[in-house]
């Protein structure tokens, strides 16, 4: 079986240089994989530095050492050396992710929100459209809404269109954030049956999940973050 | 001739009218191009025509027979005052016919009768840059003329037919020359734009306060700027000349009297005269039968 | 995704007397990529912009762009009718002063075809038909067309000026503080539309500015500068949201938050 995502001796931490450049050390040591089809959850209290670990794999954070491999277009790449276009590349055909919070891009209907990664994957807008209002019923969000813009929506009425944004592809390597956040219990069980569905499909899963039933039902195994916790807290 | 003792022949010196004439040769090498020259002074206000004066002055020679239009009248103050000026200058012969005349200096007009091989038609121009008005640096309208970057000038004709439907340019309309430079004909009407396609004479343009001189060699290319779907077109006439009843010439009104009466009749008086002493007759000639009331 | 650069500069600096503009900028833009040149006043990002749009010729270093035929051309060494065709052609520069990119006193109408006569277009019709339809994609309504762009609002010039240079299909845009000067509310409805054009066109685009939203919303890159030199680069989201520079922590840390 294949595995997309190989995470080997990452280590992460924040210099303050408005703070006389203290260090914060974040997570060190980090090493783990995922294989196709499998869902990963990473366990540990907040800030134990599971958002942070994400979001070096999305290449939203730097790496301070280690290596993050993926496959892209025919050979391995490290992420954490990748330069920024090689990363562009990697999050529109690798890796997904599903994050907490939509940032909202004005004047843009839900729908076309959803819609957006397939068509900048080059499929034709209106196939994309289909498919994004295919997804948008699934998580119940009431038709009415589709061609609004998102920013006035309700936390979970906005966290089912980023759900839908961040399923609607093929990534074979999909991250996420709490996605379950602040759903009702009809739709984290629609949820929960999309991340079967993407394991079926042969997707890798990388997710941070608080709700522990979901947690439950999606997870094949838990990675505990605390066991790549740097001790010390702040080294100087 | 004893009398011309206090002026050199044309007014100018020698060394001045040698310049003018190097600035000449270099505009007819260069079909459309503005040449720099150092205009001078001349014993007349800038706007009186001091630019076609010196151009005049530098190519007349006592053979010369010199006739002067404004606005193709040969009787009008400008054109009275520079055939006297030469006259008393150069002692030239001077003419009203167009045909006899072998150089002809006008402001705004060129004549209705076809001028030949060997004539030379001064023109009198204010603002020789065509550019001008749509860009206000010289450095910059240079540039453009260098590089023949000439698409403002369709901005000008577009606008033209934003407000107003059609190309409303009627005088002064830019012409391109052999294919190369974009030309301002000086502010002729653009009825006369035609006659300076592949005309037999030369053309030479001078400007005195702007210091340009240009030039069409004769059988030159000249060509007006239009769009394919609003080609150029000359003004037309419903009426002929009320006086020699001629047809296809470009009319002045003349108003008759405080209650709106006007007539159209040739803005070129001598090719109206001659018309005329020819038995040619429009509805308000004087002699023939038909004149009436 | 073509695999070769559009633009490839090597080096280039700029100095003013003893004074450095720039130094030693080196990067490659590639077809569809937007990045943003951030960095506070005098940080020498709009010097850099000036070297890169041949509006200012730099010190020491060489830009080299593709042109459409595919080959690479030193932008200094090309000819000056080259490089004015290549600029009313194949680029777009967005001033952040509509009034310096526009001419005021012609209709909105012949602002936006005056490209297209440049470049030989002689059909009238044809002409205010294009010209109508980008008055459209750039939400004015089209009878505004025939207006001066002087009655026209800041929010409406900006959008006209972008018209202007979109009309020809440039593969490269240059914009210089293309919100500065705007309400917030008409800020964010021209970067809406100038994200949606950038990326419905596919245009490479290499924008200043000082305002990190305008960088996020429409960059994919970044660029930081200080005192003419580059301090830090990478993808847009990583450098906002973990900046690895002091400069940039203090820039980052100093957006005000709403």
């Amino acid at each position: 079986m294949p595995t997309p995502l190989v995470v080997s001796d990452v280590a992460k931490s924040f210099t303050m240089h408005l703070r006389d450049g203290i260090r914060l050390p974040v997570v060190t040591n980090v090493s783990f994989s995922i294989k196709a089809g499998e869902c990963a959850v990473l366990g540990g209290p907040s800030g134990a530095g599971k958002s942070s670990i994400l979001k070096m794999i999305y290449g939203n954070y730097a790496v301070d050492q280690g290596q993050i491999i993926v496959p892209y277009r025919d050979r391995l790449v490290d992420i954490a050396s990748a330069d920024p276009r090689t990363m562009l590349g990697i999050r529109r055909e690798m890796v997904g992710y599903v994050s907490q919070f939509l940032r909202t891009v004005p004047r843009v209907s839900a729908l076309d929100v959803v819609a957006e990664p397939l068509v900048a994957r080059g499929v034709k807008r209106g196939e994309a459209r289909e498919k994004a209002a295919v997804l948008l019923s699934g998580l119940n969000l009431p038709e009415r809404l589709w061609a609004l813009p998102p920013a006035t929506f309700s936390g979970g009425e906005q966290q089912r269109v980023n759900i839908a944004r961040g399923f609607i592809t093929d990534h074979p390597v999909l991250l996420l954030d709490e996605p379950t956040a602040s759903l009702d219990a009809r739709n984290r069980s629609v949820v929960v049956s999309m991340i079967e569905a993407k394991k079926a499909a042969g997707v890798a899963m990388l997710g941070i999940f608080h709700d522990e039933d979901v947690r439950e039902a999606v997870a094949d195994r838990i990675i505990d973050v605390t066991a790549f916790s740097t001790a010390g807290g702040v080294a100087a | 001739m004893t009398e011309l003792a206090t002026y050199n022949f044309a007014y100018l010196d020698e060394q001045t009218k040698r310049m003018i004439r190097r600035a000449i040769l270099k505009a007819i090498a260069i079909p459309g191009y503005q040449v720099p020259f150092a205009s001078r002074e001349m014993p007349m206000p800038y706007g009186w025509g001091t630019g076609g004066v010196q151009v005049t002055a530098a190519v007349i020679g006592p053979d010369d027979r010199l006739k002067v239009i404004d606005q193709g009248a040969d009787d009008t103050t400008n054109a009275v005052s520079i055939r006297a000026f030469f006259q008393k200058t150069a002692n030239v012969r001077v003419t009203t016919s167009t045909t006899e005349a072998t150089i002809i200096q006008t402001r705004h007009r060129i004549p209705e009768t076809p001028l030949t091989a060997g004539q030379i038609l001064v023109y009198q121009v204010p603002i020789p840059e065509p550019l001008r008005f749509l860009e206000p640096r010289e450095t910059e309208t240079r540039k453009m003329h260098a590089l023949e970057e000439y698409g403002l000038m369709h901005v000008k004709l577009y606008e033209d037919i934003a407000r107003h439907g059609h190309i409303a340019t009627t005088y002064a309309y830019p012409v391109k020359v052999e294919g190369r430079y974009v030309m301002d004909p000086s502010p002729t009407p653009k009825f006369d734009n035609p006659k300076m396609h592949r005309s037999p004479a030369l053309q030479l343009f001078g400007a005195g306060r702007e210091k340009r001189i240009y030039a069409v060699p004769p059988y030159t290319e000249v060509v007006s700027l239009d769009f394919e779907d609003h080609p150029f077109e000359i003004q037309s006439f419903s009426e002929p000349c009320a006086l020699c009843g001629a047809r296809g010439t470009y009319l002045d009104e003349v108003i008759l009297d405080d209650k709106g009466g006007s007539m159209f009749v040739c803005s070129d008086t001598d090719f109206c005269e001659d018309r005329q002493a020819h038995g040619h007759c429009g509805h308000l000639s004087a002699n023939p039968a038909e004149a009436a009331e | 995704m073509s695999d070769t650069p559009l633009l490839k500069v090597n080096a280039v600096s700029k100095f003013y007397g003893s004074r450095i503009g720039c130094q030693n900028v080196s990067f490659e833009l590639w077809p569809g990529e937007v990045l943003a040149i951030v960095g506070e006043s005098g940080s020498g990002k709009t010097t850099l912009l000036n070297c890169l749009a041949t509006r200012l010729a730099p010190s020491a270093g060489s830009v080299e762009y593709r042109m459409r035929e595919g080959q690479f051309r030193d932008l200094y060494r090309l000819s000056e009718a080259e490089r004015r065709l290549l600029m009313r052609t194949d680029w777009g520069f967005v001033h952040q002063n509509p009034a310096d990119g526009l001419r005021m006193t012609v209709s909105a109408g012949a602002n936006v075809g005056e490209r297209l006569m440049a470049v030989g277009d002689r059909h009238y019709g044809r002409i205010r038909s294009t010209a109508t339809d980008w008055l459209g994609r750039v939400e004015i309504a089209a009878d505004r067309i025939d207006d001066e762009p002087r009655a026209f609002s800041g929010g409406m010039r900006q959008r006209l000026q972008i018209a202007r240079n979109l009309v020809t299909n440039p593969r490269l845009i240059f914009m210089d503080e293309p919100t500065g000067g705007l309400d917030v509310s008409v800020q964010a409805r021209l970067l809406d539309l100038l994200r949606g054009l950038v990326s419905d066109l596919g245009l490479a685009a290499i924008v200043v500015t000082h305002d990190l939203a305008v960088a996020r919303l429409l960059s994919h890159r970044m660029m930081v500068m200080k005192d003419g030199h580059i301090v830090e680069t990478g993808l847009t989201d990583r450098v906002l949201d973990d900046p690895q520079a002091p400069y940039t922590q203090l820039l980052v840390s100093s957006i005000l938050q709403v």
